[in-house]
């Protein structure tokens, strides 16, 4: 009996020390977006390719986790870089500072496109963004008030379009795209109607733009954009909902619907002719270089033309290049780690 | 029952005899319940068949989606090493070497296939079939002997994944008004290549060996098979002592009183908590108190051994339990002390149980990815990890990021990394089968 406590003692100690050798690294670690995850990594595998350095890790974690994980603290407890599909928020600024992250570089990648795809095959749509809301909004403006939408097809919405069945698969709340895709679609396409103009309390009106129906004409497909694909190809009436860089690879199964008459092509997003299109950033820990090595040979790396540039790697995986000037730029304050200031 | 049916009906002593039994309305009563049976029978088969059918059809999806990952599609390409690309300061030094324009030597031995490609967006289409691996392959040649340096060299590099997918028939048809990820220039060079004998199809063996990457044709599960092999032996450490350990104490030692009836309602709701939860307290405990590395193969493995620990001591409880008691007692007979029986007897006699027990719930364990999504263990780890405090990542997390990647390579590795997985499956269940059929007792 003696032995065997013993031993259950002796496992037990082995595992608080083992609390020690958590601290060394000499691997960059990266948390944050998934839509900015597919460029991360592949800058990070290129990076590591290189031999100098060990590849670092990528975690998918959401904008918002990862600005909570690099906000809390300075340490190689914490990771050195978030990516995010958004900038950095004001509130999300000062609890970095609280902790102690005050010295942050902002470096702004390039820019993602949501599409609206269908089957190639089926009617090739031409949106615009009031059509989208008045077919995806929980309550649509009507005779004056807002009242249970009402629409089935395409044509009730709008007389221009085809008299398809309105079904939609699309990313659950969960996800950064939806966020995007409300913000830059939903909030837009509502702003002009009278009967939300006459909504005087801020948060109702919000409420009544970015509220997506539940009576099944939008699908919720989980956050695995290329579910939303194979389910395109099952069903061709359905638009589907997702990331560029999914249609870029897809191009020899959807298409791309048009929104406010631009079609979802690179030239359209890249020139900002095509409206839904948002940013994509990552954030990187100043205090960290020269304690992780690295940190700024990966930043050069990243920003470098033959990654984010017109032709590089990371535009074949789907990213939508800065424009020329703004590249340049974006260049020098970023190799230079600039410091944010808000 | 089926003697009653079988007896002549005609005889007439016999049917004074059988009284009840011979009237008309027990003969439909008999009827009935020979349906009623036949129907139960029924039920069971047809769950059986479509529990075999959903099995095989899942088996055959993943199968045949996952098969021609096992294949690559290589090329054999002679490059010259041109100095001015491999090492431009003319050092020959290690650190130099690396960062030369191995790429570039790649495309000019592609070039030199292809003399009449000249136009720039034509070189630029034509050099799409060079994989990343390309520059690896030619690297790693010349850091091994920097004598190759002018040289001109024959290396196997692995295509890239748009021309792999289309070798192995996937990209054959484009729907009209599609758009192919290949045009019919790059089809007829592929068709050139393999007309001139220089496009094999070989075992991939990188799939196995290599660890995560962004480009499909070499990415491989090497780096989460030894992930996951870490992660195990860790959990196995520490769960298998621990769960026998608490096993054997509650069985054999501890009063029957109601703090051990506590503890046993606690282990048996411990066994059925989400395994999220695990991984809640992982990140709670490990990593924010005691400061463990994020992602890293320690920490997963405690996580699991917490989620398997109940599992492991139900089982082995319930194979101490079937120790028939008069072991016990002829070894107390014969004056050996209490830790002796157990030691020397029922635990001996237990093991086989207790052994298949552990090696299902590692099964288990071997399959999670919830908990280790909230440790950090779900990420792009490229490096293939050399200790238990190195990043690292799992088998069932790499199918999860592949099948969540856009490319379209990452499909067919998706199943051909679910099939290791289900191997490594079938290899600890066949294990624990083979413990039990061999080892166990029968009283």
């Amino acid at each position: 009996m003696m032995k065997k406590t013993f031993a259950v003692a002796a496992l037990a100690a082995v595992m608080i020390p083992a609390a020690a050798f958590g601290q060394a690294r000499d691997q960059i670690r990266i948390v944050g977006s998934s839509t900015v995850f597919p460029f991360s990594t592949a800058a990070a595998e290129a990076f590591g390719r290189q031999g100098k350095f060990k590849t670092p890790v990528v975690e998918s974690t959401g904008t918002g986790g990862g600005m909570r994980l690099f906000c809390a603290g300075v340490g190689t407890g914490h990771p050195d870089m978030t990516n995010a599909s958004r900038p950095m928020t004001k509130s999300e600024f000062e609890s970095c500072a609280k902790n102690g992250v005050t010295d942050i570089t902002e470096v702004k990648i390039g820019f993602d496109g949501i599409v609206l795809a269908d089957k190639l095959g089926s009617a090739k749509m031409n949106l615009s963004r009031k059509d989208i809301y008045l077919a995806l909004a929980e309550k649509v403006p009507m005779n004056g008030g807002l009242a249970e939408n009402p629409y089935k097809t395409w044509a009730q919405v709008n007389p221009n379009l085809p008299n398809i069945k309105i079904e939609v698969i699309g990313p659950p709340p969960t996800s950064g795209t939806r966020d995007a895709f409300v913000e830059l679609v939903m909030d837009f396409g509502c702003k002009d109607f009278p009967e939300i103009k006459a909504i005087t309390d801020a948060k109702a009106r919000s409420q009544a733009c970015s509220k997506i129906r539940e009576d099944g004409a939008y699908i919720e497909a989980g956050e695995n954009d290329n579910l939303i694909i194979q389910k395109l190809n099952t069903s061709p009436d359905a638009i589907g909902i997702f990331g560029y860089s999914f249609l870029d690879q897809n191009k020899d199964k959807v298409q791309g619907s048009q929104i406010e008459g631009f079609d979802s092509t690179f030239e359209n997003i890249s020139s900002g002719k095509y409206p839904v299109s948002r940013s994509l950033f990552f954030y990187a820990k100043n205090a960290h270089v020269g304690v992780i090595p690295g940190i700024k040979e990966f930043i050069t790396e990243f920003v470098s033309e033959k990654a984010f540039g017109k032709d590089g790697y990371l535009t074949d995986k789907g990213l939508i290049p800065l424009p020329d000037a703004e590249r340049a730029k974006t260049r020098d304050s970023s190799v230079s780690m600039t410091k944010l200031a808000m | 029952m089926t003697d009653i049916v079988e007896r002549p009906q005609g005889v007439a002593s016999r049917g004074a005899a059988l009284g009840v039994h011979a009237t008309e309305e027990a003969q439909k009563r008999l009827k009935r319940r020979y349906a009623s049976e036949w129907r139960f029978r029924a039920y069971g088969l047809t769950a059986i068949l479509i529990s075999i059918t959903a099995l095989a059809v899942l088996l055959w999806s993943i199968v045949g989606q996952g098969y021609t990952a096992f294949t690559a599609t290589t090329m054999s390409l002679t490059v010259t090493v041109d100095p001015a690309l491999a090492d431009p300061g003319g050092k020959r030094a290690q650190d130099d070497l690396r960062t030369g324009d191995f790429q570039g030597i790649a495309r000019a031995g592609l070039r030199s296939v292809f003399p009449d490609v000249k136009e720039r967006s034509d070189l630029r289409a034509l050099y799409t079939i060079l994989s990343n691996g390309a520059s690896d392959a030619i690297r790693d040649r010349v850091l091994d002997n920097p004598a190759l340096i002018g040289q001109q060299i024959t290396v196997r590099i692995p295509v890239a994944s748009d021309y792999d997918m289309y070798a192995k028939g996937f990209a054959a048809k484009t729907p009209k008004g599609g758009e192919s990820r290949l045009s019919p220039k790059q089809i007829a060079w592929f068709e050139t290549l393999k007309a001139d004998g220089k496009i094999h199809s070989s075992f991939n063996i990188w799939f196995l060996t290599s660890g995560d990457s962004r480009q499909p044709e070499l990415a491989g599960v090497g780096g989460a098979i030894i992930g996951s092999l870490l992660t195990l032996a860790i959990t196995l450490a520490i769960a298998f002592p621990l769960g026998v350990m608490a096993a054997v104490y509650l069985e054999e030692f501890a009063p029957k009183n109601r703090w051990t009836d506590l503890i046993e309602v606690n282990i048996n709701n411990l066994a059925a908590v989400p395994s999220i939860v695990f991984g809640l307290l992982g990140l709670a405990v490990f990593l924010n108190v005691f400061g463990l590395p994020r992602s890293a193969p320690v920490v997963g493995g405690v996580v699991l051994a917490l989620m398997s620990l109940p599992i492991i001591i139900i089982a082995s409880r319930a194979s101490l339990r079937a120790v028939p008691p008069s072991i016990r007692q002829a070894a107390l007979g014969l004056g050996a002390s209490r830790v002796q029986v157990v030691t020397h007897h029922v635990l001996p006699l237990a093991m086989p149980g207790i052994l298949t027990g552990t090696i299902l719930s590692m099964a288990h364990a071997l399959g999670e990815t919830a908990p280790l999504l909230m440790i950090g263990m779900v990420a792009f780890i490229v490096d293939i990890p050399s200790g238990a405090t190195q990043a690292a990542t799992v088998l069932p997390v790499q199918i999860y990021l592949w099948a969540d990647s856009p490319e379209r390579g990452f499909v067919e590795k998706t199943s051909a990394a679910i099939m290791v997985l289900l191997a490594f499956l079938l290899a600890m269940n066949a294990i624990a089968i083979f413990l039990r059929k061999k080892f166990e007792r029968k009283w």
